[in-house]
């Protein structure tokens, strides 16, 4: 299960960074958001993993730490505004500047 | 009520904002006057906090009175009430310059203003790591807004690089505030300081990765060396009252360093206090070099300014560098300074390139100006007080700095700071003498200045005489910070009564 884990956050994240260095917009964009998919399942891992736990507190039975599960619903609504608004930014730079880059240069090549 | 102080400054700005987005278009005259009543409330609210917490008594307040640990509180101390006042001072120059005319370039300026006041003192009051994420969030949405209010094609371009590389930097504070939170079990500052103590032993490599993550979320709100590329664009690029409120931002990441540094990290921190020290230090001597360069290079006075914040960020981070009370006190009294003076000749900059009409604010010859005489003192005034020439705060705030350095930090920082210095010394004459002297044959034209700009400019600058006027009650106001930084056990028995009795 942590082994699992893991290396979906980390095959997440490793995307998302490849992703957010791109030249142009719309890929930034996604990588952006495989980079927020990645950290929420970061933080939701870090009040360890719980399975077959009572989500809240029960008593004496095993329980989920519910922290981090506040922490990531926060991090959601938060990562997904922002979103919303890179993407909407991305289509002004398009329109206004004329091309996709995310310098404005025309061609990609050096 | 008085108990509810601690509040006001995030409450009053988020209620003003909601009235002000009443309607979209129109209401000109209401509008700017909610905006300005409700900033200067908020000035005198933060000079009432600044009067409480200068009895050096740290005070907090639980919302939903649920106590720390558990609960989200904001820790009013010296530290956090002067920056909310410097926060407000400052607001109050930038917003009556924006009633000038800026605010009418776009919609709801005034609201998104009033927010991103809000989401500043609330990153200065909050005692909790996670709710510091929050409040930056907000002053950062507030202020991707605000960057691009007006519109246009440089402004767009600045703000995709600024607004991308904040989402990344976003997504490391969460995974460092993950990684603390995984590893100490809380989430309050107080508490996660009062816990490093009894850290067992495998998990400080979790808590040193994590402690130097945040470093780099807070270096680049800071623009600290490899972090600071985002910031001459977007700066230059800002309108004028926005540029002169970011001039508080990169003092936010700052704010946030000591912070976290000093509590989390200090003395009871065992294996692991001060373990930014050495990053910070040779980084701000780093961005200092890079930023006198930069000064040299510029060929806009707005950038030019920008570089000029860069100055002033190198400074500041090479005091925390520091770590000592000396070098806290006087790169407070620097922060003071640098905060509204920038801030002024961000506003300056916008009036003489609103002068000179097309050229506007690029370093080239262009026509004489209207009120070309009043401009150019102001300017002298400006430019004497950030190079740090005598006997404007400048040169105060930066004697203090450079004395506060201790044996061979010296070597490092005395002709590094000198040479920065000297650097925009040639830079702001260069600059004045081709805006001012060399301009082209014929009648001045533009027309005059509105009053609100004046104001608001002359607000800011007058920050100057006035900090070496009271240069005495300011730098033990300051002197006393540091005492109270560098002893966080107080703060955490504050805060959390239990933690005293048993050590």
């Amino acid at each position: 299960m942590e082994m699992l884990y893991a290396i979906t956050t980390g095959i997440l994240t490793s995307c998302g960074l490849y992703l957010t260095l791109r030249g142009r917009t719309f890929p930034v964009v996604v990588g952006l958001t495989l980079l927020s998919y990645a950290v929420n399942l970061f933080l939701f891992s870090m009040g360890g993993l719980t399975t077959d736990g009572a989500a809240l507190v029960n008593e004496g039975s095993q329980f989920a730490d519910p922290l981090p599960q506040a922490l990531v619903l926060t991090a959601i609504v938060i990562g997904f505004a922002m979103t919303a608004f890179v993407v909407i930014l991305a289509m002004r730079a398009r329109s206004e500047v004329g091309n996709d880059h995310v310098d404005g240069k025309k061609e990609d090549r050096e | 009520m008085i108990q509810h102080l601690i509040v006001l400054p995030v409450v009053l700005p988020l209620v003003a904002g909601i009235l002000l987005l009443y309607q979209r278009q129109g209401l000109v005259h209401y509008k700017r006057a909610v905006s300005v009543i409700a900033t200067l409330l908020l000035l005198l609210v933060s000079i009432a906090l600044v009067r409480q917490a200068a009895s050096g008594e740290i005070t907090y307040y639980a919302l939903g009175d649920w106590q720390p640990p558990f609960g989200v509180v904001l820790v009013l101390d010296r530290l956090s009430a002067l920056m909310v006042l410097l926060t407000s001072l400052l607001a109050v120059g930038a917003v009556v310059f924006a009633c000038g005319g800026d605010d009418e370039k776009g919609s709801n300026f005034h609201g998104l203003f009033q927010w991103q006041l809000l989401g500043i003192n609330g990153a200065f009051l909050t005692g909790d790591l996670f709710n510091l994420f929050v409040f930056f969030e907000v002053l950062l949405l507030a202020s991707y807004a605000l960057l691009l209010h007006g519109g246009g094609k440089a402004r767009i371009q600045a703000s995709v690089h600024y607004v991308v590389l904040n989402l990344a930097g976003s997504s490391l504070f969460l995974i460092a505030v993950g990684i603390l939170y995984g590893a100490t079990g809380t989430l309050n500052m107080a508490d996660m300081g009062y816990k490093l103590a009894s850290l067992p032993a495998e998990r400080e490599g979790l808590v040193t990765a994590g402690a130097l993550m945040l470093l780099v979320v807070f270096g680049l709100k800071a623009a600290i060396l490899p972090l600071y590329f985002w910031l001459p664009r977007a700066y230059a690029a800002a309108p004028a009252p926005v540029a002169a409120l970011f001039a508080i931002m990169t003092k936010v990441g700052i704010y946030a360093i000591l912070r976290v540094y000093s509590l989390i990290f200090g003395e009871q921190a065992g294996g692991l206090v001060a373990l930014e020290q050495p990053w910070v230090w040779w980084l701000a001597l780093a961005t200092l070099a890079a930023a006198g360069v930069g000064v040299m290079a510029a060929r806009d006075l707005r950038l030019l300014v920008a570089y000029l914040v860069l100055i002033s960020v190198g400074t500041l981070l090479a005091g925390v560098g520091m770590r000592s009370v000396e070098a806290t006190s006087a790169l407070l009294y620097y922060l003071i300074h640098t905060t509204l003076i920038t801030g002024g000749l961000f506003l300056l900059a916008e009036m003489i390139g609103l002068q000179r009409g097309k050229p506007g604010t690029r370093i080239v010859k262009g026509r004489p100006l209207v009120q070309g005489n009043a401009l150019a003192i102001t300017f002298f005034i400006g430019a004497i007080a950030v190079v740090g020439m005598p006997p404007l705060s400048g040169a105060l705030g930066k004697a203090m700095v450079l004395v506060a350095a201790e044996g061979t930090q010296r070597v490092w920082l005395w002709p590094l700071l000198l040479l920065a210095s000297l650097a925009s010394l040639i830079a702001l004459s260069r600059a004045g003498s081709t805006l001012f002297w060399r301009s082209h044959r014929g009648s001045p034209s533009g027309s005059p200045l509105s009053r609100y700009q004046w104001f608001g400019m002359l607000w800011l600058l007058s920050a100057a005489p006035l900090l070496v006027a009271f240069a005495g009650p300011v730098s033990s106001y300051t002197q006393a910070t540091g005492e109270q930084l560098a002893n966080p056990q107080l703060l955490i028995e504050t805060l959390l009564p239990d933690a005293g009795e048993t050590p």
